[in-house]
């Protein structure tokens, strides 16, 4: 009886592979990159729970992107209808339509023929087809309804959520947090998650503007109660010192997209925003200011009045000024948010976590104590009950651990406080297996078996348990991979790689390792 | 040499005789399980409840009077404060404001500043966090669905491995592990969060690791042992494994007793719900996942399977007859 040499090689390639694979997470990150490239280099992350840090679950409000497009449809509608002079009493929304009532039914072929022209096709979206629209146009006695088919919607949301995460990266870069984790998460959420960052509230001011930035025209004689038709009324900043509503023209002259950079900067010992526009934008910005000279142009983000200067000369290098009562910070800030662009739809956080960095100390502190004292406390255990094969099943535990660690960091697996409990429970269930064998040896010993055949037989025998009762474990560890977040997926993955890497020692390894053992030794009996 | 050992050899425990009373005390275990979730209720952690959490650490030990005020002055709701760890360590607890998610944000901030203004600046905030209800009913729909998902499919592959009394008698075992832990959550009042999922997902596990090996014995003597009434078989089973069983949950135990004592405070309800499902799923092999077999005819469709296989033979040295030596 002995070893086949390709086992041998196969338990001695494991170990040195996992060790090459650990050693990355010992050096430290400078000196790794530095390496060549054919040397291993993924590492095991710890989780925001062990180096603190701040996770956060945004949702991107559809309601409002739906509104959004709702509202720039019955605008349409209402100039498609004035246009094609078609008397209407009233455009509304009714749930996801516009609906317009007409003053005489009989121009209703014409409205349904007219207002065709401003239903668009889909967005490119594979799934809806070529050509498929996104209204449905209905008429019905003096009522036209332009219902925002469900396809239209899902392709709307879509691709709020992709420009939204655009945006929110953007913004969190400008943060310069150390990599942060920005990805989309079903259909209308997005996970930020920001190591180190003790206090999300930084990041939370940050993503919780839309940041719609527009300028406007201020109708200086017009009364805030009563507004005229095409002028609406807007708020200022709260405690600014500009007046408490301004009436505006409703059409913006220019938007926040013709932006491209805005800078934190000082006018007069006051902090103000200075930005640059495009090649369009600065074009319009000349032809306003030109028109409008002593005038007041009203600045408005969010809705709100930023302020409202007065044009003195027309402006038309492409550059300007947003004053405000600004402080160091906030001018930062605005420059940071009108850079990273406008979010599509309002963010809201649905869930938040964040971890001090001191608590993840501890938490590391506590579980590596545990580890210790878990592994100590079982290689003893097997030691007193087994003897010398104990010290064998403790050398396919030491293997196990080796490759638990090498497994999770050849995925570049996420180490949480969970997980290493997945890894502590791994030790302890580990030598399960080993205890199947070494009992069932015992037994085969007690029915008059010599030596080489118990140990064969107490292998082969107890082989079909060691694998039925590992995948058993191993569809709960995956069933709770599949349906856990966070913390709890760390679990699951070290439990996985642990079923995993157990069934590889406690078998292969202890067979080999006795075996060795046997044929150096020849004993006339089995120390168990 | 001779080791110590936690069971002697040979043991001859008649299991089989208390499977009645054992059947009882279960029924029991279960109806009381969920007597104690319809009366004193379960201690929703905010994962599932929704709501905001404060992991606070004040400069002195902690005024949980003063701490209450202070947040009462905020217009919480649901306030709920509780010591842990050291005297300085205070979880503090906030239902969710409303429906309105930006407003716990806005919340979050008051309650720090109410607590900074009243107990300086020295207040150490180490961990926050906030639950929106919708994210809460979906993490619980999810927590349920991966337990009925693992059920299900761990079942299946008993049933592909086995025969389907085995499946059956699994799945009732198992059942009764939730049971009894969701009553272990209710009575010992530790919180009830993603984690305790986690934790009754791998009491899941380790119960079926077991009841699997179990049942694997048993399947063999059943091949071995063809005239031996089936109490008896079982009984032989159990003890022939009895060794094992007992070895695995101490070294598992042992593993998870050092998570218990040095895991910290964050882990320490998980960990002790996982010690429970140890000893409850050992409970369950030896007194659930084996005598159901007998009332599910199991030896009928042993023999049927291995008609004309071997027959009649009932001896105690069949094994090795069976296994030729090397």
């Amino acid at each position: 009886m002995r070893n086949p040499t390709w086992k041998v090689i196969l338990v001695w390639a494991a170990v040195v592979f996992g060790i090459v694979l650990i050693v990355p997470n010992l050096i430290p990150e400078k000196t790794l990159d530095a390496l060549p490239g054919w040397v291993p280099k993924q590492r095991i992350t710890l989780g925001l729970d062990l180096q603190g840090g701040s996770y956060m679950l945004l949702q991107v409000d559809t309601a409002a992107v739906v509104k959004d497009r709702l509202d720039t449809l019955s605008n349409e509608t209402r100039s498609q209808l004035r246009e094609a002079r078609i008397g209407y009493s009233g455009i509304g929304l009714q749930g996801q339509s516009v609906v317009a009532t007409l003053t005489d039914a009989g121009q209703l072929q014409a409205a349904l023929e007219r207002l065709k022209s401003i239903n668009q096709t889909v967005g490119g979206s594979a799934f809806v087809g070529v050509g498929t629209t996104e209204l449905d146009i209905t008429g019905d006695g003096n009522r036209v309804t332009l219902k925002l088919n469900d396809a239209a919607v899902t392709a709307r949301v879509s691709s709020a959520v992709t420009q939204s995460l655009e945006v929110v990266r953007r913004r969190i870069d400008e943060l310069g947090t150390r990599e942060p984790t920005i990805q989309r998460q079903g259909a209308d959420r997005i996970l930020v998650q920001v190591p180190g960052e003790k206090d999300p509230a930084n990041i939370k001011r940050l993503l919780g503007q839309t940041a719609r930035l527009s300028f406007h025209m201020v109708d200086m004689n017009a009364d805030p109660s009563q507004p005229p038709p095409g002028d609406f009324v807007l708020p200022g900043v709260p405690g600014s010192p500009g007046p408490q509503q301004y009436v505006l023209n409703r059409r913006a002259e220019l938007q926040g997209d013709n932006l491209t950079d805005a800078q934190p900067t000082f006018q007069n010992n006051e902090a103000v925003v200075s930005f640059r526009l495009d090649s369009i934008g600065s074009r319009k910005f000349a032809q306003v200011t030109q028109d409008n000279v002593g005038k007041f142009f009203a600045i408005v983000l969010d809705d709100k009045v930023i302020s409202a200067p007065r044009i003195r000369e027309p402006i038309t290098g492409g550059a300007g000024v947003i004053s405000g009562s600004f402080t160091v910070e906030s001018a930062n800030e605005l420059a940071v948010l009108l850079r990273a662009g406008a979010l599509p739809a309002p963010l809201t956080v649905v869930e938040e976590r964040s971890v001090g960095a001191e608590l993840g100390a501890d938490s590391i502190r506590a579980g590596a104590i545990a580890s210790g004292v878990a592994v100590v406390a079982v290689v003893i255990f097997m030691m007193i009950y087994y003897g010398l094969f104990g010290v064998f099943a403790n050398l396919a535990l030491v293997v196990n651990i080796i490759l638990i660690l090498a497994g999770l960091s050849l995925l570049g697996s996420t180490l949480t406080l969970p997980g290493i409990a997945g890894i502590v429970l791994t030790i302890g269930m580990a030598v399960d297996s080993n205890v199947l064998i070494f009992e069932r040896i015992r037994e085969e010993m007690k029915h008059g078996r010599g030596p080489v055949s118990s140990i064969q037989a107490g292998f082969d025998k107890a082989m079909r348990a060691v694998i039925d009762a590992n995948v058993t474990h191993l569809i709960a560890s995956l069933v709770l991979f599949e349906f856990g977040t966070g913390p709890i997926k760390g679990f699951a993955i070290t439990l996985s790689i642990g079923v995993l890497t157990t069934m590889f020692t406690a078998v292969t390894v202890t067979r080999v390792v006795i075996l060795y053992w046997h044929r150096r030794t020849r004993p006339a009996t089995i120390p168990l | 040499m001779r080791h110590p050992r936690l069971v002697p050899d040979n043991t001859n425990f008649p299991f089989m005789r208390f499977r009645m009373a054992a059947l009882v005390a279960s029924i029991i275990v279960i109806l009381a399980s969920i007597g104690l979730v319809a009366i004193k209720g379960i201690n929703w952690g905010v994962d599932f409840e929704g709501g905001i959490v404060l992991e606070v650490k004040t400069p002195q030990a902690a005024d949980l009077a003063a701490m209450r005020a202070a947040l009462e002055s905020t217009g919480a709701n649901g306030i709920r404060l509780q010591q842990f760890g050291d005297p300085t360590d205070v979880l503090v607890r906030i239902a969710a404001p409303s429906e309105v998610a930006s407003e716990a944000q806005v919340q979050i901030d008051r309650i720090k500043g109410a607590l900074t203004g009243r107990l300086g600046q020295d207040i150490q905030f180490d961990r926050a966090d906030f639950v929106g209800p919708q994210v809460s009913s979906e993490l619980l729909h999810d927590g349920i669905l991966a337990t009925v998902v693992a059920l299900a499919l761990i079942t299946a592959y008993v049933w592909f491995r086995f025969e389907w009394q085995y499946s059956l008698g699994a799945m009732i075992s198992v059942v009764h592990d939730i049971a009894a832990t969701v009553g272990f959550f209710a009575i010992t009042g530790i919180e009830f969060d993603l984690s305790s999922v986690a934790a009754v997902l791998t009491i899941v596990g380790y119960s079926l690791n077991d009841k699997v090996i179990v049942y694997d014995r048993i399947r063999e003597n059943l091949r071995l042992y063809k005239a031996m009434s089936l109490e008896e078989l079982l009984n032989r089973s159990l003890n022939e494994t009895l060794g094992r069983t007992m070895m695995t949950a101490a070294t598992t135990a042992l593993a998870l007793l050092a998570l218990v004592i040095f895991g910290g405070e964050v882990l320490r309800g998980f960990t002790v719900a996982m010690l429970w499902g140890v000893f409850i799923g050992t409970y369950s092999t030896t007194f659930i996942a084996a005598p159901v077999l007998i009332y599910f005819n199991l030896r009928s469709a042993a023999q049927k399977a291995k008609a004309g296989e071997g027959a009649g033979k009932d001896k105690t040295k069949g094994k090795s007859l069976a296994h030729p030596a090397q």
